[in-house]
């Protein structure tokens, strides 16, 4: 319960008359206390001054009357501070608006991406997705058909926040909207494309690695619009090689082809997509670089796919001191058998 | 009651009188020193605002009494009047941050926070008029 305004009068001209009595460093820390209590009851600055007028024309009945005159310059001095403070209250209310509205579009966005990890028995996947602010420019998307297979796709909107994020949605519809070709990551590719280049505006583009996993022979198919390479570890030889797929990002030309790559995954390997908020972590010492992303992979690479990115994404979000400047995005994806 | 002052505004004297005989009206209606304080600015503010824009107008001070409401409530009711080139765009003249004359939290949002009611009515090319009311707590 805020406190009336007249009985906040009274506790100033309590503090004060202790002060006048009896000077000491206990009634100055009062003092402070009262300085935050009235912040939280919103009393301004010229109103406070009048506090302390009232507080010394009662105490002291015969001030000079020159002394009681500069008060009112004093206020009259005091009333830009107030019209400041009173703007930077408005000024609150409506971030705090502002902020609440966002909420509710960033839980939206949400449920663009997928609500969970497909299960496959030879597969171990995981997956981490942060946004910088709260609104996400990346973009993740799972798919299982019938036969296990698995359709993936990592993307970076180029830019963040609320434009980037409404760019998703549309390519949420429009991956959705593919279906015969989501094992196809070409064909997915070069259709998306059209797709963003007429709807998007000519400076926003969208960059993509698309990959489908079949299980029952085990091979990746991969295509990229380009996109941050992945990595591609390799267990029997202990090897992290780079995973890159030459295209240009979607949204730049209107009939642009994808090539399709191949690999064959054997058991203990996976594969690393990320965004470029990854490779882009930038702390005092510069971008961090690439190989040191593989060193902090293999620090944890005998825990699950999921420990793995999350433990990954804390150690670059402490590296940075808990501010991310771009929004991250990992999955990693291991055959198990 | 029907008080009422009428003051030109069309040099800096102009303001300080409008400021002055609302100073007055707000002493004599029994307004605490600080509200005395923020009725002079908001005058202040609308006056300023005709003086930079408008060249010239007028600043109308009554004192107003309401006595169908219980208690009744007595106040002060400021309008600022030019033939000016109008406000453009109303809406951005009454966000935060937009004014262009005052500093920070003053121009017309920061007058409509000092008073208790603000209405504005403003045609490019006809002039404006502000009305803004405090009342007697």
């Amino acid at each position: 319960m805020a406190d009336t305004f007249s009985s906040m009068q009274n506790q100033y001209k309590t503090i004060l008359k202790k002060y006048i009595e009896d000077k000491n460093e206990v009634v100055l820390y009062q003092a402070q206390q009262f300085s935050k209590k009235i912040l939280e009851n919103q009393v301004s600055p010229e109103e406070t001054v009048s506090f302390h007028l009232e507080a010394i024309d009662e105490f002291f009945p015969k001030l000079p009357e020159g002394v009681r005159d500069s008060f009112e310059l004093l206020i009259e001095v005091m009333m830009g501070f107030g019209m400041a403070y009173r703007e930077h209250q408005s000024l609150r209310d409506k971030q705090k608006e502002l902020e609440a509205e966002i909420n509710v579009a960033a839980s939206m966005q949400q449920t663009l991406l997928p609500a969970n990890i497909p299960e496959v028995e030879s597969l171990d996947i995981g997956v981490i997705s942060m946004p910088a602010t709260k609104m996400s420019g990346d973009y993740y998307h799972f798919i299982k058909d019938e036969n296990d297979c698995i359709g993936l796709a990592i993307a970076d909107i180029i830019g963040k926040g609320i434009p980037a994020a409404l760019c998703m949605s549309m390519i949420k519809y429009a991956m959705d909207s593919l279906p015969e070709q989501r094992l196809q990551p070409g064909a997915l590719l070069e259709n998306l494309n059209r797709v963003v280049e007429r709807n998007v505006a000519a400076n926003m583009f969208i960059t993509m690695m698309y990959g489908s996993y079949d299980p029952r022979i085990h091979q990746f198919y991969y295509s990229g619009a380009g996109h941050e390479p992945g990595f591609y570890y390799n267990y029997a030889e202990d090897k992290f090689e780079e995973l890159y797929a030459k295209g240009l990002a979607l949204g730049i030309k209107r009939e642009t082809k994808f090539r399709e790559y191949h690999k064959r995954v054997e058991p203990g390997d996976f594969i690393v997509l990320l965004s470029d908020g990854v490779t882009e972590c930038r702390t005092v010492d510069g971008f961090i670089e690439r190989e040191e992303i593989i060193s902090l992979i293999r620090k944890y690479q005998h825990m699950t796919a999921q420990e793995i990115v999350d433990k990954v994404f804390y150690e670059l979000e402490r590296l940075q001191h808990f501010q991310l400047k771009d929004d991250f995005s990992l999955i990693i994806l291991r055959r198990k058998v | 009651m029907g008080i009422q002052s009428n003051v030109e505004v069309q040099t800096e004297w102009g303001i300080v009188s409008a400021r002055q005989a609302g100073r007055n009206l707000a002493k004599e209606a029994g307004f605490s020193s600080v509200d005395q304080a923020r009725i002079a600015t908001a005058i202040s503010e609308l006056a300023r605002n005709i003086y930079l824009y408008a060249n010239n107008g007028e600043i109308i001070i009554e004192f107003l009494e309401n006595e169908n409401v219980s208690p009744p409530r007595r106040g002060i009711k400021i309008t600022a009047r030019d033939e000016g080139p109008g406000i453009d765009n109303i809406r951005n003249a009454m966000e935060d941050g937009y004014t262009t004359s005052g500093g920070l939290g003053a121009g017309l949002p920061g007058v409509k926070r000092l008073m208790d009611e603000f209405d504005i009515d403003s045609r490019s090319g006809v002039g404006t008029e502000i009305t803004a009311i405090k009342w007697l707590r």
